[in-house]
Formats: C-alpha cells, sequence, structure tokens
C-alpha cells in the first residue's frame, strides 16, 4: 500500500482529493511497510516479519476449494449457452434475485435462524467499506455526527468521514468494565456533539466487535436501542463479524432484538454486513445494506449504482450460499477452527506473562501490554509497538490506530496464517518477554 | 431523518423519462414469441452483437473462470487480493486493450491507471477529486441522462450544459464553450472542468479533430480540466477514425505538461465488450495527485477479483482482441445501417453517425408542434402506441425537441428489422391523419381568415362559434 504525502496544493484538485481524511499518512502505515519490504516466509525468510495485523480468514479456504470442485457450474455459468450472456448483461441495482436470496438465508443461518431476512430489504454493494459510505451518505449530511463506540476499525475514520464530511464523536469505553458501552458513554458523546453543534444522526456498533473480537452483550444492545430511540437517531449495527463467533448462542444480532420488539421502532436500524470475513473473499468485494426502512432500502439501492457487484460474483456466490448442506457444514467447521486458533493464541500469550481481553469472536485478540509501559501515553504505546515490530518482527495494531482512550492495547490476528506461522510467532513474543523479564531488552527500561 | 440526498428533488434522476420508458417496458415486454406486441427495448445502450465470439473464448479458456492459471489452482490468492492499485495482469492487459482500440496512436502506463466499479463509479470518482460542492462542470448537450446523478448526486457539483445544435450536427463550438462558461460566472458557479463524451451518447458520432483542437485550447485558457469520456471507443465502425483526446496531446507535443495534466479519460468494458453486468470501468490520467487520490477512493468501488482474473486472461490473448475488435465493429456497422435505412423508409433521418450503439434520429417532422410538449407528445405515442422504448432528446438535455435516442445493438436483426415495420406503419398512418387534419384545419384557417375581416361587434352578436 503506497504512502502518498501531498507535498504542494495542486492546480485544480477539489477540497476532499486534498484532504487526509483518507488516513493513510498515520504512523501504524509503517508496520505495513515493515512487512512489504521483510515479510516472513516459512522456508525462504523465516526471520522476516509475522502480519498479524491483517484481519483476514484463512483457516477455511480448503472447504471453499472443495465446494468449486463439486459445483463447476457455479463458475462457468452452466451448460445453458446464454447463462454467460444473460448474466454479463446483468447490472439491475436490485441485484441478483437468486444471491439476495441466498445472502438472506446465509444471514439467517448465521444467527441460528433466530432472525428472519427479508430478501427485499438486502441492498447489495460492493464491499461493507462502500455500505457504511453509502449509509452515512443518506443517513447524514456534511457536518453532522456519527457516535461510534471507542476502540473502532481503523478505516471507519476515512469510510464514514472522507468523502461525506461527516464527523465521528467517540463513545469511550474503558477496560474497567472491558470496554462495554454504557448509558453514560453513551449521553457523554451525544453531549460533547451538542456542544460542538453537531447534529447527531446516528449510533455505529460493530457487533461482533472490531479490535476488541467480543459479541455485545444482549441487555447493552437494548439500551443502545432505547438510547437512539429516545434520541430518535439511526443505530447502524456492522455485523460483519457475525459468522466468526465461536459459539453460536453467544452471538446476539440486533436483528432478532428488533423481532423480540415486533418490529417497534425498527424503520431507524440498519445491518450492515459482507463475505469479505465470514466466507474469506475479500478480493470479490460482497458487502449489503440491510435496512428496516423502506426509504433508506430505496435511495441505497439507487445509490449502490456507483458500487455494484460483478454480476460474475454475485452468479457465483448465489450457488454457494443457496446449498444449504455447504453452508451449514461451512458455518460449523470455520467456527471451531477460529475458536481452536483464538485458544492457541490467548494460552500462548498467557504463557508469555500477556493477558487478553476475554473474547468470543473475530479473527483478533485483544491484548494488554499496559503493565509494560513506561507510561500510560500513546507515546510509550507507540515505542512498545515500534520494537515489538523491530525486534519481535511481528506487524501487530495499536490501540491508538483504533482510538482507543487507554494505552497500550494491541489487536493481534490469528486467522490470516499457518499454524505453524502462529507458533512461530507465539514463539517469538514468549522469548521476547522472557528477555525482557531478564534484563536484557533494553529498549523498554 | 434522512439526509438532504435522500429528501432533495431528484438529484438521482430516477423520475425522469429516460427511466419512466424502462417502466412501461418491463411491465410489457416484446417476445417474438410470448409477447410479439409487446413494447420493444430501444432505449438500452447494450451491445449484444458479439456474444458468440466471447463465449467461444470461454469455451477455449476454461481456466480463466475455473479460478486457475497453467492448472493450478489461485483460488485463495485471488480471493484474498483486495488491492486497491489492482491486478497487476489486468491493467497490464487493459492498458494494451486501450492503445489496440486506439489504433496504437497512443500508449498508456498501468501506473497512471485506477480500476473502478464500471464507468459509473469512474465518472462520479473524478468528480470527487476535482470538484467541490457548487462547482461546475460544463457538458455538451445532448448527453447521458446518468450524467446528472452520477456527476452531481453526492458530489454536490454542478452541471451547466454547452448547448449544440443541429445547425452544425451538434458539433462542439468555441462559442458555445464560452457561453456556457459565462452563464456559470453569471451564477457565481466556479467552473472546474468539461466532460466530453467521446464517441458521443446520445449522438452517435466521434468528436473531429477541429472540435479535440478547441477543447484542448480552452481548457488551456481556463486553466481547467478535460475529462473524455472514452467508453464507446471501441463501437467506432465507420470513418473518420476514432481519435482520443489523448492522441491530440501527443501530436501537439503537449505531453508531460501543465495542460496534460488536466486531461483524463474514462474507459469501460461495458460496452466495447457488451459486459455491463462485470463493472469494469477505469480512469486514466497523467496527473499523480488526481491518480493518488482515486485510488483510495476506489475502495469504495472495487472491481472483483475473479472478474480482473477472467478478464486479464481475456485481453491478453492479443488474437482474440484483434478478432473481436475488427468483428465486433463489422457487426455494428451492419446494425446501424440496418436501422437508418429503416428509417429512411418511414421518411425518418438521422444524424450521420459512425459509432457508439444507437442512432440520433430526427422527428422533428412528426412533432404536433415544435415545442417538447409536442416532443412529449410523439413519445408517448411512440411507446404506447407504436410500442418501442426509445429515448426522447429532453432526457438528454437536448435544445431542440424532436429528437430521439434509438437503439439498434440491443436486439436480434429480425426485431430490429420488426421495430422498423411498427414505425413505418405508424408514419404512414400519422401522415394519412395529418393530411385529413390539415384538410379541415385549412378550412377552419379560411373561415377564420374571412371572419377575422368583420368588426368587433359583430363577434358579441354571435353565440355560436363557426364550425366546421
Amino acid at each position: 500500500m503506497a504512502i502518498d504525502i501531498v507535498q504542494k496544493p495542486s492546480v485544480g484538485l477539489s477540497k476532499i482529493a486534498l484532504s487526509q481524511t483518507h488516513g493513510e499518512n498515520s504512523p501504524y502505515f509503517a508496520g505495513w511497510k515493515a512487512y512489504d519490504e521483510n515479510p516472513y516466509h516459512e522456508k525462504h525468510n523465516p526471520s522476516g516479519v509475522i502480519q498479524m495485523g491483517l484481519a483476514e480468514n484463512q483457516v477455511s479456504f480448503d472447504l471453499l476449494e472443495e465446494f468449486l470442485e463439486n459445483n463447476q457450474e457455479a463458475t462457468s455459468w452452466g451448460k445453458n449457452v446464454s447463462g454467460f450472456k444473460e448474466n454479463a448483461l446483468f447490472q439491475d441495482y436490485h441485484g441478483l434475485l437468486a444471491f439476495r436470496k441466498a445472502m438472506a438465508s446465509f444471514m439467517e443461518q448465521v444467527r441460528g435462524g433466530k432472525a428472519k431476512f427479508n430478501p427485499e430489504r438486502v441492498v447489495l454493494t460492493a464491499g461493507a467499506t462502500a455500505a457504511n459510505e453509502l449509509l452515512t451518505f443518506i443517513l447524514a449530511n456534511p457536518g453532522d455526527a456519527l457516535l461510534v463506540p471507542t476502540p473502532y476499525y481503523p478505516g471507519f475514520d476515512r469510510d464514514l468521514r472522507w468523502r461525506t464530511g461527516v464527523e465521528i464523536v467517540p463513545i469511550h469505553c474503558e477496560s474497567s468494565n472491558n470496554f462495554q458501552i454504557t448509558l453514560e458513554a453513551l449521553e457523554s458523546a451525544y453531549d460533547h456533539a451538542r456542544s460542538k453543534n453537531m447534529k447527531v444522526r446516528g449510533v455505529l456498533i460493530t457487533n461482533p466487535s472490531n479490535p476488541l473480537g467480543a459479541t455485545i452483550q444482549r441487555k447493552v444492545l437494548e439500551q443502545i436501542l432505547d438510547f437512539v430511540t429516545r434520541k430518535n437517531i439511526h443505530l447502524i449495527s456492522d455485523e460483519i463479524y457475525s459468522g466468526s463467533v465461536f459459539h453460536s448462542d453467544e452471538f446476539v444480532s440486533i436483528a432478532e432484538i428488533l423481532e423480540s420488539r415486533n418490529y417497534k421502532d425498527s424503520e431507524r436500524c440498519h445491518i450492515v454486513y459482507s463475505l469479505s470475513k465470514d466466507l474469506g473473499l475479500p478480493g470479490f468485494r460482497v458487502g449489503t445494506v440491510y435496512s428496516y426502512n423502506d426509504q433508506v432500502v430505496t435511495t441505497a439501492r439507487r445509490m449502490s449504482s456507483f458500487t455494484l457487484i460483478s454480476s460474475q460474483t454475485q452468479f457465483l456466490l448465489a450457488s454457494m450460499l443457496s446449498n444449504k448442506e455447504f453452508t451449514e457444514k461451512y458455518i460449523k467447521i470455520n467456527r471451531e477452527r477460529l475458536r481452536k486458533r483464538y485458544e492457541t493464541i490467548v494460552d500462548g500469550l498467557k504463557k508469555a506473562g500477556i493477558e487478553c481481553l476475554k473474547g468470543n469472536a473475530g479473527l483478533f485478540c485483544w491484548m494488554n501490554l499496559s503493565p509494560y509501559l513506561k507510561e500510560a501515553t500513546r507515546e510509550s504505546e507507540l515505542e512498545i509497538w515500534k520494537t515489538i515490530m523491530e525486534e519481535v518482527k511481528l506487524n501487530i495494531s495499536p490501540g491508538s490506530s483504533c482510538r482507543c482512550s487507554e494505552a497500550g492495547w494491541f489487536r493481534v490476528c490469528f486467522a490470516n496464517m499457518s499454524e505453524e506461522t502462529l507458533e512461530v510467532a507465539l514463539r517469538r513474543l514468549h522469548e521476547f518477554m522472557d528477555r525482557r523479564r531478564n534484563g536484557q531488552v533494553l529498549s523498554m527500561e | 431523518m434522512l439526509s438532504t440526498k435522500v429528501t432533495d428533488c431528484n438529484a438521482h434522476g430516477q423520475d425522469s423519462s429516460y427511466f419512466l420508458g424502462w417502466e412501461e417496458y418491463e411491465k410489457n415486454p416484446y417476445d417474438e414469441i410470448d409477447n410479439p406486441n409487446g413494447i420493444v427495448q430501444m432505449g438500452l445502450a447494450e451491445n449484444q452483437l458479439s456474444f458468440d465470439i466471447l463465449q467461444s473464448w470461454l469455451d477455449n479458456n476454461p481456466d480463466a473462470t475455473a479460478f486457475k492459471k497453467n492448472g493450478q489452482s489461485i483460488f485463495k490468492e485471488l480471493a484474498l487480493f483486495q488491492d486497491y492499485h489492482g491486478l497487476p495482469a489486468f491493467k497490464n492487459a487493459l492498458v494494451k486493450f486501450m492503445s489496440e482500440i486506439r489504433g496504437n496512436t497512443v500508449t498508456f502506463d498501468p501506473n497512471n491507471l485506477v480500476l473502478t466499479a464500471g464507468a459509473t463509479s469512474a465518472n462520479e470518482t473524478l468528480m470527487f477529486c476535482i470538484a467541490n460542492p457548487g462547482d461546475a462542470i460544463l457538458v455538451p448537450t445532448p448527453y447521458y441522462p446518468g450524467f446528472d446523478r452520477d456527476l452531481r448526486w453526492r458530489t454536490g457539483a454542478e452541471i451547466v450544459p454547452i448547448h449544440c445544435s443541429s445547425s452544425n450536427s451538434f458539433r462542439i463550438t468555441k462559442s458555445a464553450l464560452e457561453d456556457a462558461y459565462q452563464q456559470a460566472q453569471k451564477h457565481d458557479l466556479k467552473v472546474k472542468g468539461i466532460l466530453v463524451t467521446n464517441p458521443s451518447n446520445p449522438l452517435g458520432t466521434s468528436l473531429n479533430l477541429h472540435e479535440l483542437d478547441v477543447l484542448v485550447n480552452f481548457i488551456s485558457t481556463k486553466n481547467i480540466h478535460l475529462i473524455s469520456d472514452e467508453v464507446y471507443s471501441g463501437t467506432v465502425f465507420s470513418s473518420p477514425n476514432f481519435t482520443s483526446v489523448m492522441e491530440v496531446l501527443k501530436n501537439r507535443n503537449l505531453v508531460n505538461t501543465e495542460v496534460s495534466k488536466r486531461v483524463h479519460i474514462i474507459c469501460s468494458l461495458s460496452k466495447d465488450l457488451g459486459l455491463p453486468g462485470f463493472r469494469i470501468g477505469t480512469i486514466y490520467s497523467e496527473n499523480g495527485d488526481i491518480i493518488s487520490a482515486a485510488t483510495k477512493m476506489s475502495s469504495f468501488g472495487l472491481i472483483s477479483s475473479q472478474t480482473q482474473y477472467l478478464l486479464s486472461e481475456m485481453l491478453a490473448d492479443k488474437k482474440f482482441t484483434k478478432t473481436y475488435l475488427s468483428e465486433n465493429r463489422r457487426r455494428l456497422k451492419h446494425r446501424q445501417e440496418t436501422l437508418v435505412k429503416g428509417l429512411q423508409k418511414a421518411g425518418i433521418r438521422c444524424l450521420k453517425g459512425n459509432a457508439g450503439l444507437f442512432c440520433w434520429v430526427d422527428m422533428r417532422h412528426l412533432l404536433c408542434s415544435k415545442t417538447f410538449q409536442g416532443e412529449m407528445e410523439l413519445w408517448k405515442k411512440i411507446v404506447y402506441d407504436v410500442r418501442l422504448n426509445i429515448s426522447p432528446g429532453s432526457s438528454c438535455h437536448c435544445c431542440e425537441p424532436g429528437w430521439f435516442r434509438v437503439c439498434f445493438a440491443n436486439m436480434s436483426e429480425k426485431t430490429l428489422v420488426f421495430a422498423m415495420q411498427r414505425v413505418k406503419s405508424f408514419v404512414e398512418s400519422m401522415t394519412k391523419k395529418n393530411s385529413n387534419q390539415s384538410r379541415q384545419e385549412q378550412i377552419r384557417l379560411n373561415h377564420a381568415r374571412r371572419t377575422k375581416s368583420l368588426p368587433k361587434w359583430v363577434f358579441s352578436l354571435s353565440t355560436h362559434p363557426l364550425e366546421v
């Protein structure tokens, strides 16, 4: 990922083009650079940097490849000669009906059948990145605010703000209660926005959370829903990691809560989903906005013209996701493998004397290095981060890049490498912590 | 509770007649067997003429859709590939294809290319890079109705029309450019650039060298951008040969100058290759800052890696691209001639076109009144009575009523010929009706003339108007 810094004002470019709101000049991109220049490889570069800053799901590709082997018509449009032509011409922003149906049914399956989804409310976009931006364009005007609990996915700074002109006001969450969202934090964020004369348009939560790797509890969701109803604002629930919950009964979707309330006040609720994390297909650009608001659905659909999913890909995934035998097997096995990976990393870190937040979902764990900070500051955090990058040769994400209000937390990904590589990473950390305890690591004293 | 983008009237343009015609077609679509009285879709600029050539390539190259390269699976690699710089193999093949379409008169550097989900996304992205909300972009009329949405909706930019007229075959003139620029200034709008479509939609003609020179000179003087939407570049089927604005810059020794940094092209595979569903669009520019910003923005509309891979294999096959381009052009030429001749038989003329998937048809002589209302009435007759969905010029912001865009490449030849027969019958019946009406009209006029010579007090006495 190139870092281009605009050093002089250019003739005739827009404010948006010249702004830094895309966020790609933030310090944590240096970690990516270190990895790109010296990537770990089991055989060719065993002392290279191990990438643990990339939330990708690489644990279940064999299942996907198996499906492709057994269902070749999904990629060759079947034996029907007009299949290719029809598909190649299909650019209707309603999206392929078969795919919308398959997506709705997959979302139901991921939630263990505890919520129903109507294909008519599924709007397709090229990835969740596009879905989040699109929803922001629809729900807020330039200068308005969205409240987002910290720590949050760094990409939101770009996705929600860059071209939309909308502001993010953080809902500060703290380790003292495991970073759960509280009513006080919600009220405080709201008041802060109002004090700055910003119109608050909604709350955006990620559930399960990135970077915490934990689901939001039912009673907290109820509280958030009551809050947005009281303030008459929107609620966006980014459920992109819903299929990566280690135990299916631990995830409660906002859809379930709405159903239990008979959809009262549901037109303020919108769900974002994608196949990038659960199915490990970020390259295919498959995202969706699911809204309980008819006007939002209609507008989102029209706006999706700017970000349609390739019909070739819709066709393939319609075939894959409508195959119940495949999806049930995939969801179950994928979940188990992620849980096992999580246990491996948490145990490994524990042995190294490092605690993590108790997580139950996602492709990463939220690691606590605050006891090892010189001072409880962002600078100290970045110092440790730099040390880990340069000495331990691991690229992990510092909490400050996620706007965490407490220093010393790090997001460490575990699903984007082989089991062997994960073991190597844990070993390196273990050795590093040993050296530090024995006073051999000068830079952290 | 929703943003002004939702509640504000219609910057998405969804309610224009362009879309209403579509709706009527959807309700009652023509089918040779199942619905021979239905509406024939002639409002859709799709290229359906060369699918057999594409299909044949697919049959001979199964690896390209099976995620295989040299027999090895690259599924995982592709599934994980989301780098907004795009698949290098695809960009390399694409720039060569773009060159080939332009007769290899210019070469393109893949590092100056940004991939987007369709030209729709490319146009909007460029606008975000060039214009602030409230700024203006000049666009020659008539233009593609989708621009109203693509250039303005989320960007907040304004379109100021450069009026072109039939008096000079709708060519862009220096004075028309100046007028548009002044109009913008009068309304306190800062002009950031010009967007032209070359070849033109809906005219079906490519810009001539004079027009291109006028444009380059104009943007030079005014220090603004020029966007050349060249999505129809591969559909030029007769002379003059297509000249891209890039070629003009090269010939005038303007490469690597200030001016060339303000010229950007839009390309797509939706029209040339007939693959609108695959969402393959691109921005090409020598302006590093624009490429940098646009590349990051493309995150909001990346092309599926599955599709990038398929097209990288297809376009790298030089034998295929050569055959496809020449055969596709030949077929388009034949179709256009079929349409032109068919309309001629009905006494209807077209603008002389050399490109595109449609003709710009002159139906001014069929209007009841030379107004846009007259155009709407004629259009409704054509949609509901003749049962053809064609696009009225007003939906393309044409300043003269009576022109229509009629597509010829999105149906079988048989259907096209059938549609022409309907047109012929319609015109014949209209001519009969008109000649009856004009006889009646003549009589009424004669009466009116006689009665007009009587003093007013005669009328105030009469209680019954004169009737034929």
